[in-house]
C-alpha cells in the first residue's frame, strides 16, 4: 500500500508540475501575443492608468491628462478647445491619437528612452511610470489671433520665426473640439467622429501641413528669385509686361488680371511687376528662365520635400516636362503648382532670413515628469535657397508691394512688412483662393507668414489682399506684440 | 546509546511551525499593505482584519501544540499562507469593486473580506475541536456508513426543493438562515472517510482477480459494484446539479483509492474506461458539457461569449508576465469570478509567474507532506483517509487551476483555501485537521501514539 501510495503521491506531484509548465508557457513564451490580442483590453487601461505628459504652449498647459474615478485613470482634456487642435490632435479611446498626440506619444506616454532614469526610480517607488511633457514653439496670442482671424472660414494660417524655423501659429479652420473625440464614452466619442469626419468642410484636416492648393501669384517670389539668381536680371531690369501674353509655341494668350499693360509701351520693371503683381510679366520671365530654372529654385525653398514638424506635411510640387504654355502659367503659380501654406511660409521666411530656410518644427522643449528639460530644440537650416544680395532685392520688392502694390493691407504703422498677394484660379466655376505671404520685423522680433482662404473663404470678391493679408497683418502683430 | 536517547527525544518542531506561521502571515500583511497603498484608501478596518487572522492562526498553533505536539510542522503554515493570500486578493478586488461603485455613482458594495474572515474563523475553530476532540483518527472508521450516508445526503442536499439553490447554472448550494452553503465541499471528506474505511475492510476481496488481458488482472464482475456505484453517483450529480468539478474529483478519488488499497492496477484502467464513457455520455447529452469542450479548444473564437472567462483569465495571466504588476496594479477585476473560480489568474496576472510557481509550489507541499503522513501512520485505515485527503486537495487544485489556465476544461471547483467562500474554506480546515491528526500519529514516538486498544488498531 505504501508503493501504492507513494505513486499516487508522484502523479499528484506531477499534475502540478504540468500546471507550471502550462503558466510559463502562458505567462512568458505566449504572453507577449496574448497582450497583444484585439480585444484585450489591458493595452488601453495600461495606456490610460498612466497621468499622460501635458502640451505646454509657454506655462499654459494646452493638452493635460486630468485623473478620474472612472476605470480609465486619466481623462485627455483640451482647455482651449478648438484653438490647438491642428496641434495637439486627438487621444482618443475609439480612434487612436493624431497630431503631437500620436508623433510624440513616446514622450507623453513616457515611453521615450530618455525616461529610462525617471522610470527606474518609479519602478522602485512602485508608481506607475508617468509621460514626459513637450513645451511648443507655438506663441500663444499669434495662435489665438490667426484662429479667431479665421473665424470659421476655410483656410490656414502658419507664422514662422524665420531665423529658426519656429512655427508660431499653425491655424487651421474650420476647427474642431478635441475634447469631443478624447472622453471616455465609446459610444459618444463614435457619433461625434462621424459628424466631424462627415462634414464636407473637413474640420479634422490639418489644413496649413497637408492641403496642397495652387499658390497663385505668391509662387512669383519663387520666380523673381529665380530670375536674380540666374544673373541675367535685377530688380531695375526691363521686362515686358503687355495686356495680353502669346504662349511660346501656342495660339493661346495670357490676359493681365487688370486688363491693362503693366507699364508703358507694355513694359516695366522686376520691381514693378512684383509690386503690382504683373501676370504677363512673370509668364514672360518662367518662358524665358525655362522650366528647370524656376523647379529649381522652387526645390530650394523646400518644394519637392516634406518636412517633419514633427507631424509630416504634404509635399509641394512644382510640375515636369511643361510645354511653353504650361512653363508660363506655373511660373504665376496656376497649372499644375502646388504647396501647402506651410511652403509659402518657408519661402517668405527664406526671403527674411538673408536667404536661408530654416526646417520648421513645433515642439521647442522635452520636459520629464518632474518638468526639468531633458531635451531643447536645435533649430536647423534646411538650405540656402537665395543669396544674401537676391534677398535683400526680393525683401524690398515684397515691401514694395505693402507699401504700394498689392498687399496694402498688411501695413502696421512702424514696422517693416514685406509681403506678396495671391488669388489662385481653381477649376472653372470655382471660388479663387485667396493668398497672402509675408514677413515683418521690429525690435529684433522676427516672422513670416502665409494665409490662404480656400475659394475666398466664401467672399463674393476675392483677393489676397482683401482677405488675407489683414489676417496676416494681425497675427504679425501679434508676434510683434504691436 | 545515542540511538537510544533520540527515540525519546523526538523532535516535536512545533517551534518551526510557528515560525513558519509567522511568515506566512506576514506574507498576507505585505500583500494587504501594498493593496492599501496602490487603491490609496488605506483603511484602518484592515488592521483589526490582519490582527484578527494573525491570532486565529496562533491559536490554532496553540491548539496544535497542545493536542498534536508531533503533527507535521510545515502544513498548518502551508495553509495558513494560502488563506492569507486568498484574503489579501480578496480585499484587493474588494478595493476595485469600491472604485467601480464610486466612478458608477452606485452604492459601495459590501466589502467580501469581513465574511470571508469570519469563515476563516468558523473554520479555525472547526479546525481546533477536530484536533482537541478526535484524539485518534481511527476512531472515524467506527463512522465509515454513518460518513457515507452523511456524504450522500450533504451531495444531493442541493436537489431538496426549498433548501436548493441555482448559482450560475449550477444547483450546488443550500441556504440557511439567510447564508448560502456548498455542502459538496463538506461532501467530499465525508466520502473520503467512508471511501477509506469501506476499502480498508474489502481491500484483500476486491484484490482477487479472475483472469488477465494484456497482463493487467481483471477482477471479479461482481467486485466491480462499488466502482460503478460510485460512478453511477458521479454521475447523478453531473447530469442533476451541473457540478462537473466536483464529479469528476470524486470519481477520481473513488479510482485513486481502489488502486491503493488493492494494488490492481486493473481498477485504474477500469476506472478510467468508464470516465471515458461517462465523460462522452455527457458531451453528447448535455450541451453545457459540450461548451465547456468547445471553449477548452477555441476560447478565442467566442472571445465575448462563452469565452469570455477564459479568455479573459488567460489575458490576465499575460499581463502579469513573469513577475506580475504588483499588488493593485493589474486588472484582475476585469476576469469574471475573480474571488472565487479565477483567483489563481487574479493571482498570476499581479504576483507573476514567479508568484503563481510559488503558490504552486505550497500545494505541491501540502501534497508531499499530506503523502508523508499517509505513509507514516501505521494503520491501513489511516494509509488511506491521507491520501484519500491530500488526493482530495492536489486533485482539487489541479481540476480548478488547471481549469482556468486552459490545461484542462473548466470545470468549476474553488481553489482550495485561496478562493473566496465560507463552505470551501471551512471544508478545507477540517480536511486539513484531519491530515495533521494522522501526521501526529505517524510521527509520534510509537509507545505514546497507542492509546487505545490493539483491537481496534487493526480493524
Amino acid at each position: 500500500m505504501i508503493r501504492q501510495i507513494n505513486r499516487v503521491t508522484g502523479v499528484l506531484i506531477f499534475l502540478i508540475l504540468a500546471l507550471i509548465v502550462n503558466v510559463s508557457y502562458l505567462q512568458v513564451f505566449k504572453a507577449k501575443e496574448l497582450r497583444q490580442a484585439p480585444g484585450n483590453q489591458r493595452i488601453l487601461l495600461n495606456e490610460y492608468s498612466r497621468a499622460r505628459g501635458a502640451i505646454l504652449v509657454g506655462s499654459e498647459s494646452v493638452a493635460k491628462s486630468k485623473s478620474t474615478s472612472d476605470s480609465l485613470k486619466y481623462l485627455r482634456t483640451y482647455p482651449n478647445k478648438s484653438t490647438y487642435a491642428p496641434i495637439t490632435g486627438f487621444y482618443s479611446l475609439v480612434y487612436g491619437a493624431t497630431g503631437l498626440e500620436q508623433v510624440e506619444n513616446d514622450i507623453l506616454a513616457g515611453n521615450d528612452s530618455r525616461f529610462f532614469v525617471n522610470r527606474l526610480q518609479q519602478l522602485f517607488a512602485n508608481r506607475k511610470p508617468m509621460g514626459g511633457a513637450i513645451r511648443l514653439t507655438i506663441n500663444r496670442d499669434a495662435q489665438t489671433v490667426a484662429m479667431r482671424a479665421l473665424g470659421g472660414r476655410t483656410g490656414a494660417v502658419v507664422a514662422i520665426d524665420p531665423e529658426t524655423g519656429a512655427l508660431l501659429a499653425l491655424a487651421s479652420s474650420p476647427s474642431y473640439n478635441p475634447n469631443l473625440l478624447s472622453s471616455h464614452d465609446a459610444t459618444s466619442i463614435q457619433k461625434n467622429y462621424e459628424l466631424l469626419n462627415n462634414d464636407p468642410r473637413q474640420p479634422m484636416l490639418n489644413r496649413p501641413l497637408a492641403m496642397t492648393l495652387p499658390p497663385g501669384s505668391t509662387f512669383k517670389l519663387i520666380t523673381a528669385a529665380a530670375a536674380l539668381e540666374s544673373g541675367k536680371f535685377t530688380a531695375a531690369s526691363i521686362i515686358p509686361g503687355p495686356k495680353r501674353l502669346k504662349f511660346k509655341n501656342s495660339t493661346k494668350y495670357l490676359n493681365n488680371w487688370t486688363g491693362k499693360q503693366c507699364g508703358p509701351n507694355g513694359k516695366t520693371t522686376l520691381k514693378n511687376a512684383l509690386t503690382i503683381s504683373c501676370n504677363t510679366s512673370f509668364a514672360w520671365l518662367g518662358m524665358n528662365l525655362g522650366q528647370d530654372k524656376i523647379s529649381e529654385q522652387a526645390k530650394k525653398f523646400g518644394f519637392e520635400n516634406s518636412f517633419q514638424v514633427p507631424m509630416t506635411s504634404a509635399t509641394s510640387r512644382f510640375p515636369q516636362n511643361l510645354d511653353g504654355a504650361q512653363t508660363a502659367m506655373s511660373a504665376i503659380g496656376q497649372f499644375d503648382v502646388r504647396a501647402t501654406a506651410l511652403q509659402m511660409a518657408m519661402v517668405s521666411a527664406g526671403i527674411e532670413n538673408s536667404g536661408i530656410v530654416m526646417k520648421p518644427y513645433l515642439v521647442d522643449k522635452v520636459l520629464g515628469p518632474d518638468l526639468a528639460t531633458l531635451q531643447n530644440a536645435t533649430p536647423s537650416a534646411f538650405g540656402r535657397a537665395v543669396s544674401e544680395t537676391s534677398a535683400k532685392v526680393l525683401q524690398d520688392m515684397m515691401v514694395a508691394v505693402v507699401n504700394n502694390g498689392t498687399g496694402t493691407n498688411a501695413r502696421i504703422a512702424g514696422v517693416r512688412v514685406g509681403g506678396k498677394t495671391g488669388t489662385a484660379e481653381t477649376s472653372p466655376g470655382s471660388p479663387a483662393h485667396a493668398w497672402f505671404v509675408g514677413w515683418a520685423n521690429a525690435g529684433g522680433k522676427h516672422v513670416a507668414v502665409a494665409v490662404v482662404l480656400e475659394n475666398g473663404g466664401g467672399a463674393t470678391e476675392i483677393s489676397g489682399n482683401g482677405l488675407a493679408a489683414p489676417i496676416a497683418a494681425s497675427v504679425m502683430r501679434a508676434v510683434l506684440s504691436k | 546509546m545515542s540511538q537510544i536517547l533520540r527515540q525519546y527525544t523526538v523532535s516535536t518542531r512545533r517551534s518551526t511551525e510557528l515560525v513558519l506561521l509567522v511568515g506566512a502571515w506576514l506574507v498576507g500583511v505585505f500583500a494587504w499593505i501594498l493593496v492599501d497603498a496602490s487603491s490609496d484608501s488605506g483603511s484602518l478596518g484592515g488592521w483589526s482584519a490582519l490582527l484578527s487572522a494573525g491570532l486565529l492562526l496562533l491559536c490554532a498553533h496553540a491548539v496544535v501544540r497542545w493536542q498534536a505536539p508531533y503533527a507535521d510542522p510545515v502544513l498548518l503554515p502551508c495553509v495558513a499562507l494560502l488563506n492569507m493570500l486568498g484574503l489579501a486578493m480578496i480585499h484587493r478586488l474588494d478595493a476595485a469593486n469600491a472604485a467601480r461603485a464610486i466612478a458608477n455613482d452606485s452604492p459601495q458594495p459590501t466589502p467580501d473580506v469581513y465574511l470571508q474572515l469570519t469563515w476563516m474563523l468558523l473554520g479555525l475553530i472547526l479546525f481546533s475541536l477536530i484536533i482537541a476532540l478526535l484524539r485518534n483518527h481511527r476512531r472515524l472508521a467506527q463512522f465509515t456508513f454513518t460518513s457515507g450516508l452523511i456524504g450522500i445526503v450533504l451531495l444531493f442536499l442541493p436537489l431538496v426543493p426549498g433548501v436548493g439553490n441555482v448559482v450560475n447554472g449550477g444547483r450546488l448550494w443550500i441556504s440557511i438562515l439567510g447564508f448560502t452553503f456548498q455542502p459538496g465541499e463538506l461532501a467530499k471528506i465525508a466520502l473520503a472517510i467512508f471511501f477509506a474505511g469501506y476499502l480498508v475492510g474489502r481491500r484483500h476481496t476486491l484484490a482477487h482477480v479472475r483472469g488477465s488481458i494484456l497482463g493487467i488482472g481483471v477482477p471479479r464482475f461482481r467486485d466491480v459494484g462499488p466502482l460503478i456505484f460510485v460512478w453511477f453517483v458521479a454521475l447523478l450529480v453531473l447530469v442533476l446539479e451541473h457540478d462537473l468539478g466536483t464529479s469528476l474529483l470524486l470519481f477520481g478519488l473513488f479510482t485513486v483509492l481502489l488502486y491503493v488499497a488493492t494494488s490492481r492496477r486493473s481498477w485504474v484502467v477500469i476506472g478510467a474506461l468508464l470516465l471515458g464513457v461517462g465523460g462522452s455520455a455527457a458531451y453528447f447529452a448535455f450541451g453545457h458539457v459540450r461548451i465547456r469542450f468547445s471553449i477548452w479548444l477555441d476560447p478565442f473564437s467566442q472571445a465575448n461569449g462563452d469565452g469570455f472567462q477564459i479568455v479573459q483569465s488567460l489575458y490576465g495571466l499575460a499581463n502579469g508576465g513573469l513577475f506580475g504588476t504588483g499588488w493593485g496594479q493589474g486588472y484582475p477585476q476585469l476576469v469574471p469570478f475573480a474571488k472565487t473560480d479565477f483567483i489563481t489568474s487574479a493571482l498570476g496576472e499581479e504576483l507573476g509567474l514567479a508568484g503563481l510557481i510559488a503558490i504552486l509550489l505550497v500545494y505541491a507541499i501540502v501534497v508531499e507532506r499530506g503523502a508523508r503522513a499517509a505513509v507514516g501512520t501505521r494503520d491501513p485505515f489511516g494509509n488511506l483517509l491521507a491520501i484519500a485527503l491530500t488526493t482530495v486537495i492536489g486533485l482539487q487544485a489541479f481540476i480548478v487551476i488547471g481549469g482556468v489556465t486552459r490545461l484542462i476544461p473548466l470545470t468549476g471547483l474553488t481553489t482550495p483555501f485561496m478562493s473566496y467562500g465560507g463552505s470551501s474554506l471551512v471544508a478545507n480546515y477540517i480536511l486539513v485537521a484531519l491530515l495533521i491528526r494522522i501526521s501526529n500519529s505517524a510521527r509520534a514516538p510509537q509507545n505514546f501514539a497507542l492509546d487505545l486498544p490493539k483491537s481496534e488498531v487493526n480493524a
